[in-house]
């Protein structure tokens, strides 16, 4: 006779295929899931094949240490409350996250402990993420972790990595505490790294990859880390090391709204007759058309159709774009990076003639006279005619 | 006492008949242009508006009030009212020429006129359009309407063979003229159903077709009360009030129902509403409502009916409503949607004016040079030989007819007037 635990050992493989009963996840939602992040990454979707497999393989899972500096722990609220938790938890649980402030159930010594043996166990092979801004004024001193200010972690740990992830606005670029006046010096991780002179142990310099956002999209996080599993290397980046798949393309590109933007219907205050209606928001102070990001294709929040800012109303407030989110006021109109709107927009509707015109509202007009005065005419002979015949018959 | 029809005579070419014939020139004028240089060159008609005034008038409203025929041999032949006979043959003269140029005026409206005769095609039939039915119902009833009236062409022909031989079916155009117009009439409504929105909610409705046949019944019965008051006026010819108070009198009901109808089903499915919108809908709403029943409470009252001066201006006032509820169903509560305007321009109105005189023309032709009106008892008209030579053994006339002319014993007659010729 089998135990319970025998059968259990048996029916539930190591492979995470095995194990989406326990979360309650049938097959084929985590087929469309790896289907649907890996057009997310920009990849063909007959790659999906691929990404399953990644997901799959037990032996490849990367290590992932998960440092929190000066943040909210906002980004990681949402990677965790994300839609399918079930479904997101097992992907954190593939990748081997060996170090998260958050989710350790370890504490004091024993956390810090975890963090020294899988930096040993895995040098230059974990990923960082770094979740926060760095702060530069009095030597880091706003900001402290088991006694360490981040620049020290940074020197002990980043050497050792293999590539850092910067989620989150604070960690990409200072996000809000990189706001006027500052007080902290906040700075994002990259800025951070340069400052210190933080190099690989081999030399080379740390990859950064930004994924900005307030908070960052968690589908752009795993979609970054299951490129990395997939095809075993960075996706490309753009110029403000963001990786180009999410931030490629304006939100003013994709918007549903621009149409509205092309015709010239705009909200011009909160509750009137056009933001009822819909129309663009780009008079509310919306910075669709200077934030890069892939809200509007993927939404934000991931409560369910049309749900991000802009679908529900509120103007974009570039939370994602440097010097934008944080740093212009919210009624601040966008400055347009792509097409300025014109100045003149051609009508909606083509006005046809066939109107009435002086001729022929001059002859209407004679023939309803013409037929009044001929009536009258009439009545008076019949009038008369009715006279005769009443003398006729009295 | 027989009933002798004869040609009242008088001239012809008088200088009112010659007005009228000018008129009709300067419509063909317009017409060859329009057929030179196409629709643009004459009309305001456009992609929103492809029905103007040629449609409005001349077709629906021109059929409408063309209805006299068929409203009078509903009383005659379906109500076997023997004693309306002597009406009969002037409310087909109105009738006969109204469809004519009804038809004619088509030609003119379509585009691709050269194309019309696929509409005949059986191949070709869309079996589910209305429109076939109403193309195809009013070129038969066309037809069937020169049948009904060809006795009186061919009595002043002398063609007496022709009339012995069209006696044998004559019954089945009668009938036929009497079906037909009740199926084109509620369908010239039903055009309108097809196009939805477009029409405004106060005349929208699927009983549009009910509505449209119910007034073009009692517009047949006022053109005919309103014919035989021109007759008397401009042709001198005796009052014959007692039986147009008569006709008259079925006028108030059939309004009535109609009323009910148009504003009972708007206050059930809520578009009575639009009566407190803005604009000049619910203004001509009103008037057609206002016109109608200025013409009820008239009518209504026996003493009232009984004066010419009453009748003359009910059945205008019938006439007036009936075609304001058309023009404004398919032109004036008409909208297309923005940027489309209409207001038919000169030459289009000149054409539907030449139309009209010519219809008045021809009228005049055949009252005066055909049997078309009743002779009074004792009136020798001045070309009484024709139809007196049949007075003997009626061949003309059909089996109704005789019935009727047997049921009119009781009836009233005209009281012979002084003034006639």
């Amino acid at each position: 006779m089998k135990t319970t635990g025998e059968w259990l050992e048996k029916e539930i493989g190591p492979r995470i295929s095995d194990q989406l009963d326990i979360g309650g996840i049938d097959r084929r939602s985590f087929i469309k899931f790896a289907a649907s992040m890996t057009v997310a990454m920009g990849l063909p979707v007959g790659m999906s094949g691929r990404v399953m497999a990644a997901i799959e393989e037990e032996a490849a899972r990367p290590v992932v240490i998960w440092l929190h500096f000066q943040e909210c722990t906002g980004c990681t609220e949402s990677l965790l409350r994300s839609t399918h938790p079930t479904l997101e938890t097992l992907i954190l649980d593939m990748v081997s996250l060996d170090y998260s402030e958050t989710l350790l159930a370890a504490a004091g010594h024993q956390a810090e402990a975890a963090l020294h043996d899988s930096m040993q166990a895995n040098d230059g092979r974990f990923i960082l993420v770094v979740e926060g801004s760095v702060p530069t004024a009095d030597n880091g001193n706003f900001c402290k972790v088991a006694g360490q200010t981040p620049q020290q972690m940074l020197h002990k740990i980043a050497p050792h990595a293999v590539a850092a992830i910067a989620i989150g606005s604070c960690a990409s670029w200072g996000g809000v505490q990189s706001a006027a006046p500052n007080p902290t010096g906040a700075v994002g991780l990259a800025k951070a790294l340069e400052m210190e002179g933080i190099i690989k142990t081999d030399g080379s310099a740390l990859p950064v990859i930004n994924l900005p956002g307030c908070p960052a999209s968690p589908y752009n996080f795993l979609s970054t880390v299951l490129y990395y599993l997939t095809l075993k290397e960075l996706p490309a980046l753009d110029a403000k090391g963001r990786s180009q798949f999410a931030y490629g393309r304006l939100i003013h590109e994709n918007c549903e709204r621009r149409p509205h933007y092309d015709a010239g219907r705009f909200a011009q205050e909160y509750g009137d007759e056009g933001h009822r209606q819909g129309y663009c928001l780009y008079k509310l102070g919306c910075k669709g058309p200077e934030t890069y990001a892939n809200c509007p294709a993927i939404e934000f929040g991931d409560v369910g159709g049309n749900t991000w800012p802009v679908g529900i109303g509120h103007p974009c407030f570039g939370c994602s774009e440097q010097g934008v989110g944080f740093h212009k006021a919210l009624h601040e109109q966008a400055d347009v990076t792509s097409v300025t709107p014109p100045s003149m927009f051609p009508g909606i509707f083509t006005e046809h003639g066939g109107g009435i015109g002086v001729g022929s509202a001059a002859l209407a007009g004679a023939v309803a006279g013409g037929a009044t005065v001929y009536a009258l005419g009439a009545y008076d002979k019949l009038k008369r005619a009715e006279k005769a015949e009443a003398s006729e018959s009295s | 006492m027989s009933e002798r029809f004869r040609p009242i005579g008088g001239r012809l070419l008088t200088p009112h008949f010659y007005f009228l014939g000018l008129l009709v020139l300067i419509a063909a004028w317009f017409i060859a242009k329009r057929f030179i240089f196409g629709i643009g060159a004459v009309s305001n008609l456009s992609d929103g508006f492809p029905w103007g005034i040629w449609i409005t008038y001349d077709v629906v409203t021109g059929t409408a009030i063309a209805c006299g025929g068929y409203a009078m041999a509903l009383m005659v032949y379906v109500f076997n009212r023997g004693q309306f006979h002597p009406m009969i043959r002037a409310a087909l003269l109105t009738s006969v020429f109204g469809y004519t140029l009804a038809g004619a005026s088509i030609i003119v409206d379509v585009g691709r006129w050269w194309q019309l005769y696929n509409v005949f095609l059986p191949q070709y039939m869309n079996l589910n359009s209305v429109m076939l039915e109403v193309a195809l119902c009013v070129t038969l009833y066309t037809v069937v309407l020169w049948i009904e009236f060809s006795p009186t062409i061919l009595e002043a022909m002398q063609a007496k063979r022709w009339l012995r031989n069209l006696r044998h079916f004559l019954f089945l155009a009668i009938g036929l003229g009497i079906l037909l117009p009740t199926m084109h009439q509620s369908s010239l409504g039903s055009l309108l159903i097809i196009a939805g929105d477009k029409v405004h909610p106060l005349w929208q409705t699927n009983i549009i077709p009910l509505l449209f046949l119910l007034t073009a019944i009692t517009m047949g019965y006022a053109i005919v009360v309103f014919e035989s008051l021109y007759a008397s006026v401009n042709l001198r010819r005796p009052l014959e009030t007692p039986l147009l108070s008569k006709i008259s009198a079925v006028i108030p009901w059939l309004l009535i129902v109609y009323l009910v109808l148009r504003i009972g089903e708007s206050v059930i499915s809520g578009d009575i509403l639009f009566l407190f919108r803005g604009g000049s809908e619910p203004l001509l709403f009103m008037l057609e409502v206002a016109l109608f029943v200025y013409a009820i409470r008239h009518l209504r009252d026996e003493q009232q009916r009984v004066r010419p001066t009453v009748l003359f201006w009910t059945s205008l006032a019938v006439l007036l409503g009936g075609a304001l509820y058309r023009f404004d169903a398919f032109m004036i509560a008409f909208d297309p949607g923005p940027g489309w305007h209409y207001f038919p321009a000169v030459g289009e109105m000149m054409i539907t004016i030449g139309i009209v005189a010519f219809e008045i023309m021809a009228y005049l032709f055949f009252v005066k040079m055909t049997p078309v009106m009743m002779a009074a008892p004792g009136e020798d008209g001045p070309d009484a030989g024709p139809s007196g030579a049949w007075s003997g053994q009626r061949p003309a006339t059909t089996a109704p007819d005789r019935l009727s002319s047997q049921r009119r014993g009781k009836g009233g007659f005209p009281p012979p007037a002084a003034t006639s010729a």
